[in-house]
């Protein structure tokens, strides 16, 4: 984790005049873990083909390791790609897969009987060399399609959506092995998904992606704890959003008011100015649930509790209107955590554990 | 009681299908001079078909014929097809429309119009007037083919292969090419046979100097009829069944 492997420099991208990617820079470092992350249509496919070479940016320049690829046809990039629906060749049995590339490098037979043996090795697959594609599971396509693409010891592994065709515990157990061999082989893995779950269990560092525009880049507790804008709070993960009103600025601490209750916060990473609209962004799990006699705490009415096992999840509507969700870690003894539809009680949670940002950002 | 019905019904279809082929097949090995009665086992009208030149040269001619116009069908369908699924252009629905005006027009007016233009541009009639005649009416059977073969065909696969190091050309030839063999066979097959018993087209472009297999016995019919033609008839059938089986064993192998 040193130096950057791929550098991505101003890149633009527009498909029949419609952009899809703007102005985009980012760095891949050597052996990280970095993901693509945002919901469909947002430019993360077209971004990881652009890597790829199957696609060409109308601006900007793709670096590898200090070589311009952005002109470099696919089959000459030192990366390789594990593709949504695997993309496995149905015409050659498992073996033939994952020995394509290393014939088109005309390696010796020896050396492809060794390296395919290896690869499949990696992935579990020893005994399924010669099986179809189509004889496999999707969990088993989906190791052949990993091991068709490492075989080849890439610097750089792309991976789209490769999880997207399994079920859930079959996808689960995937993450993990993926982990594995990003970690064993200390290749860098560029990782597309929709699902910001997995997103901020795999990565190292994720890269949020929407309309085209790079929101945020940072470890998943940077994305899921400080957010750099709504987009980034709401996309990954639940959240609350609390809009409020700066009333004066006290060194290193801010003075809001919150839907009438005057609270003192520590200084946000902008500069915020009196009279300033802000909004505090408050995670379902620090949000703290109080009796209806708290001396703080926004008023409000239970209206659904469900029961998660580790956590209780209630919603709460407040005399405002707005609905505030609540996940509280179960604890059996705690004779003020069971309250009951409809009661009333005041949402509230301890100052500094929120996240500030300017209304207009 | 119910299944004897249907049971009889078939029965019925498929002794209509097979009664003229069993008695072409039965009275190429009938020993009698003239057609109608049984003379007993005999070979003789095979070696009388072998003995007879003009005949046998008919078949060579026709089955060069139907092999070049065949090959070459395939290979510009082939290519036809893969432009017009992988490319959009202009005018590209009215190329694949026209393939089926070619399909559908009755064959007498395509006869008509190729000699109508072979006598314009002052072709003289025979091989080659033939061959271009026979690949006008096989090409869109092959193009047809093989572009339903490509509609199944995941165009990611040839991403994933130059992914992995091969040249645009070298994706098409491991990856695409095995994908749309069994419709380059299938297409080649159908452009042979179509080739080999066309009589319309061939009466109209084809000349003295090029006598192909279906005119000689049309010819030979006005005369009366040999038995050979039996025999003749025999060996084609065997040839088409071996060409068939052929292509089914080619194409399960690559199923498997």
């Amino acid at each position: 984790m040193t130096s950057p492997l791929l550098s991505l420099r101003a890149i633009g991208k527009a498909y029949a005049g419609r952009p899809v990617l703007l102005d985009l820079s980012l760095d891949v470092l050597d052996g990280e873990f970095l993901t693509l992350l945002g919901p469909s249509g947002c430019g993360k496919t077209t971004l990881l083909r652009l890597i790829a070479g199957f696609e060409h940016p109308d601006q900007g320049s793709i670096q590898l390791a200090g070589a311009d690829l952005t002109a470099v046809p696919p089959e000459r990039r030192p990366l390789n790609t594990v593709f949504q629906q695997y993309a496995l060749f149905p015409h050659l049995d498992v073996f033939g897969n994952v020995a394509y590339g290393l014939r088109r490098e005309r390696r010796p037979r020896a050396e492809i009987d060794l390296r395919v043996r290896e690869a499949l090795d990696l992935v579990q697959l020893g005994e399924f060399a010669r099986r179809k594609p189509q004889q496999l599971s999707g969990g088993q396509q989906q190791r052949v399609a990993i091991a068709r693409a490492l075989v080849k010891r890439p610097r750089l592994l792309l991976l789209d959506e490769p999880l997207s065709a399994l079920d859930a515990k079959l996808r689960r157990q995937m993450q993990l092995e993926l982990k594995r061999l990003q970690r064993e082989l200390g290749i860098a893995f560029v990782f597309v998904t929709h699902d910001q779950e997995e997103a901020l269990s795999m990565s190292d560092r994720v890269a949020v992606l929407h309309a085209g525009v790079l929101q945020q880049l940072g470890t998943p507790r940077e994305v899921y704890e400080r957010p750099a804008n709504l987009f980034t709070a709401r996309f990954v993960g639940e959240t609350n959003l609390f809009p409020a009103r700066v009333l004066e600025t006290q060194g290193e601490r801010v003075v809001v008011d919150c839907a009438g209750q005057r609270r003192t916060l520590p200084t946000p990473g902008f500069a915020p100015h009196a009279g300033q609209a802000v909004n505090l962004l408050l995670r379902p799990e620090d949000i703290r649930v109080l009796g209806p006699d708290a001396d703080h705490g926004l008023p409000g009415t239970v209206i659904e509790r469900n029961y998660k096992g580790s956590t209780l999840d209630s919603l709460i509507r407040l005399d405002s209107g707005q609905e505030v969700l609540v996940s509280e870690f179960f604890d059996e003894d705690d004779p003020a955590f069971d309250y009951r539809l409809g009661e009333t009680v005041k949402v509230s949670w301890v100052d500094g554990w929120e996240w500030m940002l300017p209304a207009d950002g | 009681m119910s299944g004897r019905l249907p049971r009889l019904w078939l029965a019925l279809v498929y002794l209509l299908l097979y009664v003229p082929i069993a008695v072409l097949l039965l009275y190429s090995f009938n020993d009698a001079r003239t057609g109608y009665r049984w003379g007993g086992w005999s070979l003789r009208w095979y070696r009388a078909l072998f003995a007879n030149d003009t005949l046998m040269d008919s078949l060579w001619n026709s089955l060069a014929l139907a092999a070049a116009a065949a090959t070459l069908a395939t290979a510009i369908g082939a290519l036809t097809a893969f432009a017009l699924h992988r490319y959009r252009f202009r005018g590209r629905e009215l190329m694949h429309g026209l393939l089926f005006v070619v399909m559908m027009s009755p064959e007498i007016v395509l006869a008509i119009s190729l000699l109508a233009l072979f006598l314009l541009v002052g072709l003289q009639l025979g091989f080659t007037s033939l061959l271009i005649a026979h690949l006008t009416f096989c090409l869109p059977f092959v193009v047809i083919t093989v572009l339903a073969r490509l509609a199944g065909f995941d165009a990611r696969l040839l991403e994933a292969a130059r992914d992995l190091g091969a040249s645009e050309a070298r994706a098409l030839y491991t990856v695409l090419l095995p994908a749309i063999l069994p419709a380059l066979l299938a297409g080649w097959l159908l452009g042979f046979t179509l080739s080999l018993d066309d009589v319309v087209v061939s009466t109209f472009v084809g000349g003295p100097s090029y006598e192909v297999l279906p005119l000689r016995i049309y010819s030979m019919v006005r005369v009366g009829l040999k038995p050979e033609v039996n025999a003749l008839g025999t060996l084609l059938l065997v040839f088409s069944l071996l060409a068939l089986a052929l292509s089914q064993l080619l194409l399960n192998k690559q199923k498997s």
